[in-house]
């Protein structure tokens, strides 16, 4: 089966500090890959790439068989992107449901009605449908988690990129969260998925990447990757000889 | 009854003060634009409508048809052509780009019309009135005012309730995240200039049938727009009617005093309600 999302060599470098070397990957349709790596790895960065925020210096993305490599921000988003941030950011001003409107209405070009139901169903497997009127910046941090997961989901993408969702909530609120994850990976949702709560993304991915220095350095079975001396080594920080 | 009969003329003036301002703050809440040729595209659309008027022979009014898209269009095009080059970080550029617009604006209106004061000519609307409690109203007066409650309304309207104004509200919170939700942002700023222009073109009709007008006087008519959207409180729109009311019934209040006081009052109006409530009288309600 081709891909639903190809890095091929994305280059991207501020000055000295490469953000993102030589990486390429694929994600097959309905897949759930984790990315892990030390802070500043370049695992931000490379969403950055991907969703069109941060202009690649050399390589190309493939969206199935499209090149979205010159493609803007909104456009891919249109193509079938979306992202959650680590730091949840809604539209503060307007409710819930207009939030998952504006994704609905502009990012997957739904007419109202049909945008409507979509983002009740969508509100419904998140677990918001009791907020959906409520203005968003009035949202606990686990409910803002699931918001920014709304959102993408709204938009209706074809590859799901969430950073951090698992991020600074409760052992009780990340256990919530990660089966809502589960449900929406049971549905055929393809997601690259950043996360430091390394039990939370192992009881969803099924292939795990790790990213230091902006290079792609292992890429397999998530449990072998985890134990792999190399990854231990370098983003445990735990020395091979200590 | 004298003075009764200036706080109902004011009233009536302040709906035109509200139009100068809706299309000022509808910018200024949509992209944070500060748009300091805002005034002298006001009286650039008076002039496309006394072109328009004596070129057809058609009533003033009529021009609106004509007037409200073009001056569309031009905000389109200004956006898309200048103004978006101007905007990110920096409060600078927009601020000096609209300015030398200004004077642009200015400089070519006084080119091609000349400094003489023109007026538009509504014809017997202009004299026509009715008696309500001894209060004499000039039914022109009225329907600007109808009118101008109805554009704050359909601004309003647009804002809570369609697409677009979802679109203009997810932009105004945070612009890069609205990018990743699919939204261009070049072509929303597009469209609210479109939006503001064309309010501004239903103002600068009203102001050249309503009183004499020249290539210099778009200055003060920003002043006034500015005024109302502070007195009334920065991003609610029925605050600015009501601020706009306020400037004009302040103005007609001085005006009744001692004619020359009439813009004096105005502007004291506007420190002292700036004084004594800084957010304005109708802050909006941050949820």
């Amino acid at each position: 089966m081709s891909p639903i999302l190809r890095l091929d060599q994305v280059s991207k470098a501020f000055g000295a500090i490469k953000v993102a070397d030589s990486l390429s990957y694929e994600l097959a349709a309905g897949e759930a890959l984790g990315v892990i790596g030390p802070n500043g790895a370049g695992k931000t960065s490379m969403f950055n790439l991907i969703t069109g925020t941060m202009a690649a210096d050399s390589g190309r993305l493939f969206l199935g068989s499209e090149d979205i490599t010159t493609l803007s921000a909104p456009r891919r988003c249109r193509s079938g992107i979306a992202r959650s941030f680590q730091v949840p950011q809604p539209f503060g001003g307007m409710t819930v449901f207009e939030n998952a409107l504006v994704a609905a209405t502009q990012g997957a070009d739904m007419a109202l009605g049909e945008a409507e139901e979509h983002c009740l169903d969508i509100l419904e497997q998140t677990q918001l449908m009791a907020k959906a009127n409520v203005p968003a910046g009035k949202l606990t941090l686990l409910e803002r988690k699931r918001l920014e997961l709304t959102r993408a989901l709204c938009a209706r993408p074809r590859v799901l990129l969430l950073d951090e969702i698992a991020g600074g909530l409760t052992e009780a609120e990340c256990g919530a969260l990660v089966e809502t994850i589960q449900s929406v990976h049971a549905s055929g949702m393809a997601i690259i998925w950043i996360e430091h709560v390394v039990h939370a993304l192992l009881s969803v991915v099924e292939r795990l990447i790790v990213i230091d220095f902006g290079r792609k350095i292992a890429d397999g079975e998530p449990r072998a990757i985890m134990t792999s001396s190399q990854v231990q080594e370098i983003y445990l920080g735990i020395g091979a000889n200590a | 009854m004298d003075w009764l009969n200036a706080i109902v003329q004011g009233t009536l003036l302040g709906g035109l003060y509200a139009l100068f301002a809706a299309g000022l703050s509808l910018i200024f809440g949509v992209m944070r634009l500060v748009n300091i040729a805002h005034g002298d595209l006001i009286v650039l659309a008076a002039y496309l409508g006394l072109t328009v008027t004596s070129a057809l022979g058609i009533h003033p009014l009529a021009s609106l048809l004509l007037v409200v898209p073009a001056m569309a269009l031009i905000g389109y095009g200004l956006q898309r052509g200048i103004l978006n080059r101007t905007l990110g970080g920096d409060l600078l550029p927009p601020l000096l780009v609209t300015f030398g617009l200004s004077v642009i604006l200015q400089n070519g209106l006084l080119e091609i019309y000349s400094a003489d004061p023109q007026k538009m000519n509504a014809g017997l609307l202009e004299t026509a009135s009715v008696l309500v409690g001894g209060i004499s109203l000039g039914i022109l007066p009225l329907a600007m005012f109808a009118i101008a409650v109805a554009v704050i309304a359909g601004l309003q309207w647009m804002f809570y309730h369609t697409a677009l104004g979802r679109a203009f509200r997810a932009t105004s919170d945070n612009q890069a995240i609205a990018q990743l939700m699919g939204l261009n942002r070049a072509h929303v700023f597009g469209l609210a200039m479109a939006l503001s222009l064309a309010v501004t073109g239903i103002a600068g009709v009203f102001l050249g049938i309503r009183t004499s007008f020249d290539p210099s006087m778009g200055g003060a008519r920003l002043i006034f727009g500015f005024e109302a959207v502070i007195i009334g409180g920065l991003g609610n729109l029925w605050g600015t009617l009501a601020g706009g009311v306020v400037l004009g019934i302040a103005q007609a209040i001085g005006a009744q005093i001692n004619p020359g006081w009439q813009l004096l009052a105005g502007h004291i109006a506007f420190l002292v309600l700036l004084a004594v409530r800084p957010k304005g009288l109708f802050p909006r309600m941050d949820g």
